[in-house]
């Protein structure tokens, strides 16, 4: 499971409604959309990549072009790339700023004081992270009561440390009270806004924002549901999900199915003290049925790098047999090829054993024993 | 009474009509552990496994006099059934439930705090005192009372690492999922300060894991602060960066909160770091406590 991001003409676009400043724009799906909308707004335009990762600039895929042709001709290009694996599907074309400052401002939550943290540089326009290893002076913060919500004269503290003009003070203050509301009412746990530019002509404009949801808090938020975008999720996490299993691809040969979270990265931590490497994070949540059980085995071996695979169930509230039924039933429609090795402790754990002896299953009582096993059938 | 729970421990089950809470209830009552009441709003005058049912966390304290709540409620209703047990007076509440937002865990954790109540998780197996008293949704029978207090972020990790322990004849003084949110109302610090306290306790193990930095600050604790021996593990060392690993908490986020770092942090603080959950009995066992008795069990049905 991971946290939810939306793209940056979905975060600008729920920005605006909290009062903060984006330059206009619109999405295209085609290099010739792409031309109609720059002939619309009026050149010079930015031609972005929607994709769900970093690096997008590095990777060519934010152009700034001076005619509608040279957007068309742009978005063709950006269109054939492929970002760190996720192709182009769609880009924004908006209105190019002219830049006076690059600015850097977010939200996010400070897990030491349990509070919302607002960030601010005057260092804006490249990731947050290297400015805080290289110039920590640089970057203020200041934290929201948790009662009280946000009040301006955090913005004008913020404001003040970074030296921000006087002038835009009442500017800041709004854009600032708009990201703190907009965190909160989309139960958000990472709101940031970079570059906020200030302009040439003195205005503060949000010329790339990102968003990153909370997954706990989506339940109530059914249309930020709908934000999600299939084409960016891998399909076995889309799978996963979808079926209420914890499922991380890795690039190793091992495929792993675990009871719990800790005790899943446990798993893949002693499989590489063994001189393995998993393919996969996999928690089965507890008390896990066998058809739930069933999903997540055609997930692991959907993965043509599994060469073995190892279950490890502690069970508790997740019972060993119904694990057993779970492993056989998938096995009976996939027949795979590759070794597996389980290791089942617990409750019922003698039945689960019982059934899974009748299908040619390595077995182990420690994880241990286990791991040692299971990498080395995987050679 | 190690910390914590123990035999004076009189629990509430909020939640107690569902199908979790019912489960629970009838574990923790054959654990022995005395569950007095149950709540769930529109139930009053029902019984679950002879234990009477009230609509309120109030009416339930009134009547029988709990000192200790645990939380099965779902997540959407949680943060609403934490506010209500500490306006009762509830001194200790565990919540047990996952997938709580982490906007509804700020506030709660602030009121908690204001309150001068202890929450324990939310997203936790809860916790036990060996031999006294099961708050929680651990297997018992893989415990035996024991010098050995526990404390860890994880769920079936733990009971690996306690099952480990108890094989080689360790007993637990107590054992305390703190759970595996970013934001838990009890933290390693707390729990550490009071096995450093308890009499019952002679060493404890840390279960730790990726993303944050509450095992940095436990091993700044621990250094400073403590006497008992430590040892510890922390899961996540193969975990990707920018990756959920299941837990909420457990995400590697701009390069910080990696395992290296906390596993660096805590041997510099003098705990032993085991590679591997089985390497935590080996590590026990060097630190030469006498052992509890040996026990012939398998960790068996109705866990």
């Amino acid at each position: 499971m991971l946290a939810m991001k939306i793209h940056e003409y979905q975060a600008k676009q729920l920005l605006a409604r909290y009062g903060i400043p984006v330059p206009p724009g619109e999405v295209a799906y085609s290099p010739g959309q792409a031309r109609d909308i720059a002939r619309r707004l009026g050149c010079p335009v930015v031609v972005k990549a929607q994709v769900l990762v970093g690096g997008r600039g590095k990777a060519g895929g934010v152009r700034l072009v001076s005619t509608p042709d040279d957007a068309e001709e742009v978005a063709k290009k950006i269109f054939s790339l492929h970002i760190k694996g996720s192709p182009v599907r769609k880009v924004l074309v908006a209105q190019a700023a002219s830049v006076a400052q690059e600015l850097y401002l977010g939200a996010t939550l400070d897990r030491v004081t349990r509070r919302l943290v607002l960030i601010a540089s005057s260092q804006g326009g490249v990731d947050i992270e290297e400015v805080a290893a290289r110039a920590p002076e640089k970057i203020a913060k200041v934290f929201v009561d948790p009662f009280i919500g946000f009040s301006d004269y955090l913005a004008r503290d913020l404001a003040f440390e970074i030296q921000l003009p006087p002038s835009l003070l009442r500017d800041f203050a709004t854009i600032s009270r708009g990201l703190i509301q907009a965190f909160v009412e989309v139960d958000a746990s990472l709101v940031e806004i970079n570059p906020l530019a200030i302009t040439a002509q003195g205005q503060l404009w949000a010329l790339d924002a990102k968003i990153v949801l909370d997954d706990n808090g989506l339940f109530r938020h059914k249309d930020l549901e709908a934000l999600r975008d299939p084409d960016e999720e891998n399909p076995y996490e889309r799978q996963a999900r979808e079926n209420e299993l914890s499922y991380v691809k890795l690039d190793g040969r091992i495929g792993c199915m675990v009871n719990g979270a800790g005790l899943s990265m446990a798993t893949m931590d002693v499989i590489k003290l063994y001189g393995g490497a998993p393919a996969n994070f996999l928690d089965i949540g507890g008390g896990a049925k066998a058809d739930k059980v069933a999903v997540a085995l055609r997930i692991i071996l959907s993965d043509s790098n599994v060469k073995a695979v190892l279950f490890n169930i502690f069970g508790g509230i997740t019972r060993c047999d119904e694990v057993a039924r779970g492993i056989i039933a998938a096995l009976d429609e996939v027949r795979p090829d590759v070794p597996m090795v389980a290791r089942l402790v617990g409750t019922n754990e003698a039945e689960g054993r019982a059934l899974l002896s009748r299908a040619r299953m390595i077995t182990a009582t420690t994880l241990q024993e286990a791991a040692q096993k299971v990498v080395e059938v995987a050679r | 009474m190690s910390i914590l729970v123990g035999r004076a421990t009189r629990l509430l089950v909020q939640g107690i009509t569902g199908r979790e809470g019912e489960f629970h209830t009838r574990q923790m009552l054959e654990y022995g552990t005395s569950v007095v009441a149950g709540v769930t709003p529109g139930k009053r005058g029902m019984q679950v496994a002879g234990i009477p049912v009230f609509d309120t966390v109030k009416a339930a304290w009134e009547a029988t006099g709990a000192n200790a709540s645990i939380i099965y409620v779902p997540a959407a209703f949680a943060a609403d059934a934490i506010y209500e047990a500490v306006d009762a007076g509830i001194p200790l509440i565990v919540c047990i439930t996952e997938g709580i937002p982490i906007l509804d865990m700020l506030k709660v954790y602030h009121y908690v705090k204001l309150k001068g109540a202890r929450l324990i998780g939310p997203n936790c197996p809860g916790l036990i005192t060996p031999g006294e008293a099961k708050v929680g949704i651990m297997p018992g029978p893989i415990h035996v009372a024991g010098k050995v207090g526990l404390v860890s972020r994880s769920g079936t990790l733990t009971y690996e690492v306690v099952w480990e322990l108890t094989q080689r004849g360790f007993g637990q003084s107590a054992c305390v999922g703190i759970g595996g949110d970013p934001i838990i109302g009890t933290s390693f610090v707390d729990v550490l300060s009071l096995f450093q306290q308890d009499p019952a306790t002679e060493a404890v193990v840390l279960i730790g894991e990726i993303g944050g930095t509450d095992e940095e600050e436990a091993a700044e604790f621990i250094g400073s602060r403590m006497t008992k021996p430590v040892v510890g593990f922390i899961a996540g060392q193969t975990a990707p960066q920018g990756k959920r690993m299941g837990h909420a908490g457990a995400i590697i986020s701009g390069g910080r909160g990696t395992a290296a770092e906390k596993v660096a942090a805590l041997q510099k603080a003098g705990v032993k770091v085991a590679k591997s959950p089985s390497q935590v009995g080996e590590l026990v066992e060097v630190l030469g406590l006498d052992a509890g008795p040996t026990v012939d069990r398998q960790p068996s049905r109705n866990g």
